[in-house]
């Protein structure tokens, strides 16, 4: 039989638990399912894998995947390859954290429950919020969340999200949208940036969100300055995705007015892994906290008067409030946030500063020689964080086709997603690619077409 | 003696540093050409300074004030807390699995699709569903999907005055929350003396409006629906559907499917049922499997396979769109995945045969100083109500603060609402005899103890890292950051 070593049971315990519940035999306790019903056959599984078998079998079908520690990536799109430090493996996993629960019993639950504070606290020092939860499932789900949560806190029904937020985001938001009956409109573009001069159109007394991403999903840094003051004039609520590893360099959304700050957590210690499990990070201002969906660590004191910490705000969430809840989420990304509160600890500002700045000079430089290249143009001008668009010459899947025979994973065809920008690419280029990478990426572009 | 421990802000020095990065080796332009002075950051980043081995003792010390299946028995009713395998652990490290990036070519995945595929076709087999989709990436979220899902087909048919769920009162609490999410009302429908649905009341309450009704079966209390049938049959006359939460499919693998009861939509949980780790509140992972009639409105992409081939089908042009940014947890199904095939068809029969023996087992030997309603064969969990010891002063929440004493972590309490002083308990299918025989001994000394002193047990806990920790101040005044004095 297979999985023995998981289930402790012998024969001989099983007669004598039976023999002390008083019935004859395991189908007795089955018998509350009514015959009709009752599975009749074994299930068709393939038969059962020794531990040894099950890891050749999984080796097996790792090894048929290429991936970002056999190719140099240029991939972005909203997932990346940073570099992620050795340590942060080793505290999650520890299997005190991995192994538990949700913090219920908050007293032999200290250890997540204090990471989590301290969670919590990053978020705001990196975002300028005043109170941020212990995260959503991913970046998608934090923007819809987000956008959901200006509605209850104007108690307003309508969003506006521009489209220069991530489309993997739009597409999310929209289905959110769609099964509550919320209404939501998008905001033109105007050469890779929101066209801020039509939200000034669309803001109406309906409007309770909108949504923008900083950087945005092409990669530009939009000018959000006077922006906020539009949106609060209309008493709509400003939601902000954000690239946390863009903040030590970029101005914190709480000081060009953002309400809600939402993004994607995954650069900060968390490898891509085909998508998930990601990080949907979540931070507010103190006056929406009662709105804000989702765990929320916070401090207290024992009955000797120690500091502790437990899950607080309960009323906000569904085990209290069940359909008046802020959000139905219950299991969030706590691991996840775990990992991403040790890559703040342990890269401290300095090295937050020196993965921004990295980023920010090799995704320059890369964009210079790329778009020197015949035939490669911008598809946007202005500053850009760590990821550019641009127009190639043919077809972006036959280019990365030729880039991978090299072991490069070429840019992500955005064409599909906006079909007025035909074959466009988004490089992204992190701390974690070298000059002589750059270039020889440039070297194949060069030799292509 | 109890220490308080600090605060990674309360720690380090100026200066320090725990990370190593090679420098820039690119020219390296001014700040102000690449980025204009009104969008770079006005104040200094305020993040703590420390080493790599402050950081690594600061979160071990952590970890030693944390609770995991690893270190207890964990009968946290509803949420099966079984063995995580550390197996399942090395296989989804591997860098094939955890370095891809979701905008790879479907060439380079091929590994990753075909793991996706069979874990589809597993889970139909398991709960006789005929498609899945893994994209919701927790319970809550494939509740959430799997009402997106419905609500599309009824829509499509152009029935547009369904805009009630019906969620039966033993329902976990995201049901109805759930509900709300999707833009429905909820219909509570109450239990009847022997803590089914009350069927009289659900014939009641079905109508034109009524879209699904969302069940738990076994339910919350452990408890089979006897009359499945009869409520399968009176919803699907009705035209409504029927919504299946498999938080507790624990207790009925091999035994019976979902499916053949005649449920439409399911969700799953891969971090209880399939023994993934829940990482002190997730990731998880909540696949939706459906009815045929229903497919086509499931989340995008699907994956398919043709020729050998695998690839990710996004041509539904009736689908929901998406409920994620990619394709969901994929690092949580490795792990599942990895699990199901160690098991097998007789594995996970034995592993639902032995939950609920374990469960009737417990009871049997808590019943001797506990009260617990329903005096029925349970399925994998059973629920104590602690009200005789309320009365003597002592809360549920107290006999879990006491069991915390003694090394458990406690049942789930004040769950479900219909039983007072709820401790909804869930000894698994990993867990030995003697386990639970210790458990029952402890019990019984609590209960012995609340005879004696009930106001001491009601102070408790003693031994853990803190003393019991003031919730009400938490809400009162409430601390979510640290911040500078």
């Amino acid at each position: 039989m297979g999985g023995k070593h998981y289930l402790p049971l012998t024969d001989e315990d099983r007669r004598e638990m039976l023999k002390k519940i008083g019935v004859n035999s395991i189908e007795d306790l089955f018998s509350d399912i009514p015959e009709e019903v009752r599975l009749t056959k074994d299930l068709d599984l393939p038969p059962a894998m020794s531990e040894l078998e099950a890891v050749k079998h999984l080796n097996s079908l790792a090894a048929k995947n290429r991936h970002l520690n056999n190719c140099t990536s240029f991939m972005g799109a909203g997932v990346y390859d940073h570099f992620i430090p050795s340590l942060i493996k080793h505290v999650i996993g520890r299997s005190e954290f991995y192994t538990s629960y949700t913090p219920y019993q908050a007293e032999i639950s200290q250890g997540i429950l204090q990471a989590i504070f301290e969670y919590q606290t990053m978020i705001c020092q990196l975002t300028g919020m005043e109170v941020a939860n212990a995260s959503m499932y991913d970046g998608s789900t934090a923007v819809a969340e987000g956008a959901i949560m200006g509605c209850g806190a104007t108690r307003r029904s309508k969003a506006l999200v521009s489209l220069s937020v991530s489309p993997f985001y739009r597409a999310v938001l929209q289905n959110y949208f769609n099964s509550r009956g919320l209404e939501l409109e998008e905001i033109p573009l105007k050469d890779g940036y929101t066209d801020f001069s039509k939200l000034e159109e669309m803001l109406d007394d309906k409007v309770a969100s909108v949504v923008l991403q900083q950087p945005n999903f092409f990669g530009l840094i939009e000018d959000l300055d006077g922006v906020a003051d539009t949106i609060h004039n209309h008493k709509a609520l400003l939601v902000v995705s954000t690239d946390p590893l863009s903040l030590p360099l970029l101005k914190a959304p709480a000081d060009y007015g953002a309400d809600i700050v939402v993004g994607e957590g995954q650069g900060m210690g968390i490898p891509p892994s085909f998508g998930g499990p990601l990080l949907g990070i979540m931070a507010t201002r103190q006056k929406y906290v009662r709105q804000l969906p989702g765990r929320i660590s916070g401090q207290t004191i024992d009955s000797e008067g120690n500091r502790g910490f437990v899950m607080t705000m309960q009323t906000r969430e569904q085990h209290i409030r069940r359909e008046k809840a802020t959000s139905n989420i219950c299991t969030n990304e706590a691991l996840v946030a775990l990992a991403a509160a040790v890559y703040m600890a342990a890269m401290g500002p300095q090295g937050m500063r020196e993965v921004a700045g990295q980023c920010l000079q090799k995704a320059a430089y890369a964009r210079e020689k790329i778009t020197a290249v015949d035939g490669f143009e911008a598809a946007f001008s202005g500053p850009s964080f760590k990821e550019f668009a641009v127009k190639v010459p043919g077809k972006p899947e036959e280019l990365n086709q030729k880039l991978l025979q090299k072991d490069i994973l070429g840019g992500v065809d955005i064409s599909p997603f906006y079909p007025e920008l035909e074959n466009t690419m988004l490089f992204a280029v992190t701390e974690k690619r070298t000059r002589e990478e750059i270039d020889t990426l440039v070297r194949e572009l060069e030799g292509w077409k | 003696m109890r220490k308080q421990k600090a605060l990674l802000f309360e720690m380090g020095r100026a200066g320090r540093c725990g990370y190593s990065l090679p420098s820039n080796d690119v020219p390296e332009k001014s700040l102000s050409e690449l980025l204009p002075k009104n969008v770079q950051r006005e104040e200094q980043l305020e993040l703590p300074e420390l080493s790599e081995v402050e950081v690594i003792r600061h979160f071990t010390e952590l970890s030693t004030r944390n609770f995991g299946v690893d270190t207890g028995f964990y009968p946290l009713g509803s949420c099966t807390m079984k063995y995580n395998p550390k197996v399942n652990e090395e296989v989804a490290a591997l860098p094939g699995f955890t370095h891809m990036h979701p905008c790879q070519p479907e060439h380079t995945v091929q590994g990753a699709l075909e793991l996706y595929y069979n874990m589809e076709q597993h889970l139909k087999e398991v709960t006789g569903m005929d498609r899945f989709t893994m994209q919701p990436a927790a319970g809550a979220h494939g509740e959430l999907t799997g009402l997106m899902v419905i609500q599309a087909y009824h829509r499509h048919r152009g029935d547009h005055q369904r805009n009630k769920v019906l969620v039966p009162v033993t329902a976990h609490g995201t049901n109805p929350a759930t509900v709300t999410m999707a833009g429905y009302e909820v219909v509570q429908i109450p239990a009847d003396e022997r803590g089914n649905v009350d069927l009289e009341a659900l014939k009641e309450a079905v109508d034109e409006t009524t879209s699904a009704l969302m069940l738990t079966n076994p339910s919350t209390l452990g408890l089979f629906e006897e009359e499945i049938l009869d409520i399968a049959k009176v919803v699907h006359e009705a035209g409504g559907l029927l919504y299946y939460d498999g938080a507790n499919l624990n207790a009925i693998m091999g035994y019976v499917r979902p499916g053949d009861m005649g449920f439409d939509v399911v969700h799953l949980n891969l971090h209880k049922t399939f023994s993934t780790p829940h990482g002190g509140g997730g990731p998880g992972t909540g696949p939706v499997g459906v009815k045929e009639r229903l497919i086509p409105f499931l989340p995008k992409p699907l994956v398919d396979k043709k020729d050998d081939q695998f690839y990710f089908d996004y041509d539904l042009p009736n689908s929901i769109g998406k409920v994620q940014s990619f394709y969901g947890n994929f690092g949580v199904v490795v792990k599942a995945y990895n699990y199901v095939c160690m098991m097998g068809a007789d594995g996970l029969k034995q592993a639902s045969t032995d939950a609920v023996l374990n469960s009737n087992y417990l009871a049997t030997l808590l019943q001797d100083n506990y009260y617990i309603p329903y005096d029925r064969i349970r399925k994998h969990e059973f629920v104590v109500s602690a009200k005789p010891e309320k009365k003597k002063g002592a809360s549920a929440a107290d006999i879990a603060k006491a069991l915390l004493d003694r090394g458990f972590h406690p049942p789930t309490v004040y769950f479900p609402l219909i039983v007072d002083e709820a401790l909804m308990t869930e000894p698994n299918d990993t867990e030995s005899k003697e386990t639970l025989d210790a458990y029952a001994r402890a019990m019984e000394e609590i209960a012995r103890a609340i005879d004696e002193d009930a106001e001491k047990v009601a102070a408790g806990p003693y031994y853990t890292v803190v003393g019991r920790l003031d919730e009400v101040r938490a809400v009162r005044n409430p601390i979510l950051r640290w911040q500078k004095e």
